[in-house]
């Protein structure tokens, strides 16, 4: 594939995923104004979401959808910052690899509350 | 894809660019924050006694204040986000800026609306 059509490819993925991330955030900042009256606490937030299959569901969409957004935007900005590092394509894998595992592992932990 | 072309006073002054650059911004440090943010979240496998054991450092104040700033910047992101899109995919009507405005209104409104409910 040359550069210029992955790049036009990246730039589709990433305004793809923005509109799926559009809603996923603005559903997410009213639960965050939801959760935070009072503190936060463990027994709370696993009230909500342990064998919640439509928050878990929800929350996994939106991790995905992280995983593509995210380390396409942090490619642009090193590609277009250090243009001769040769930073971008490691440092971004590295980002949709944390995102993508540590994301999946996080769902899976509100869902099951620890009990696997 | 090189360098960013290098832009005179005239482009960076103009209310775009400070929409652009709020955006990167903004961008860039949410990329940083969210393999944190699941980290802290995957410690609910150790289940609820675990998980508070994590929830704790949240009480200090630099994550408080880390919290509400994150907040204001998940809220610049997606306003400008949705800008970004109307541009892009929409009809063309310019660029915008009373979108920037809302953003900014929007990302104001959403740390009031932190500092309301988080006591």
């Amino acid at each position: 594939m040359s550069a210029g059509v992955l790049q036009a490819k990246l730039w589709y993925a990433q305004r793809i995923s923005a509109m799926v991330l559009g809603l996923c955030v603005a559903i997410h900042l009213a639960i965050i104004f939801y959760a935070i009256r009072g503190g936060l606490s463990a027994q709370e937030i696993l009230g909500r979401t342990q064998g919640n299959i439509l928050f878990a569901i929800f929350y996994e969409v939106f991790v995905l959808a992280c995983f593509v957004h995210a380390p396409i935007g942090i490619a642009n900005i090193l590609q277009e910052t250090f243009p001769r590092s040769g930073l971008a394509r490691p440092l971004s894998f590295i980002l949709a690899l944390l995102i993508l595992v540590l994301g999946t592992t996080a769902v899976i932990g509100v869902f099951t509350g620890g009990q696997l | 894809m090189s360098a960013r072309p290098k832009l005179d006073y005239r482009a960076k002054s103009h209310l775009s660019y400070f929409a652009y650059a709020c955006h990167r911004f903004s961008g860039l440090l949410l990329a940083c924050f969210i393999p944190l943010h699941f980290l802290m979240l995957s410690q609910s496998l150790r289940g609820a006694q675990g998980f508070e054991k994590s929830l704790a450092l949240t009480n200090f104040w630099v994550f408080k204040f880390g919290e509400w700033a994150l907040v204001i910047l998940l809220a610049v992101h997606l306003a400008g986000g949705i800008r970004l899109l109307m541009i892009e995919f929409g009809p063309w009507k310019g660029l915008r800026k009373g979108w920037i405005q809302i953003s900014i209104l929007f990302a104001i409104t959403c740390g009031l609306l932190f500092l309301y409910f988080a006591n």
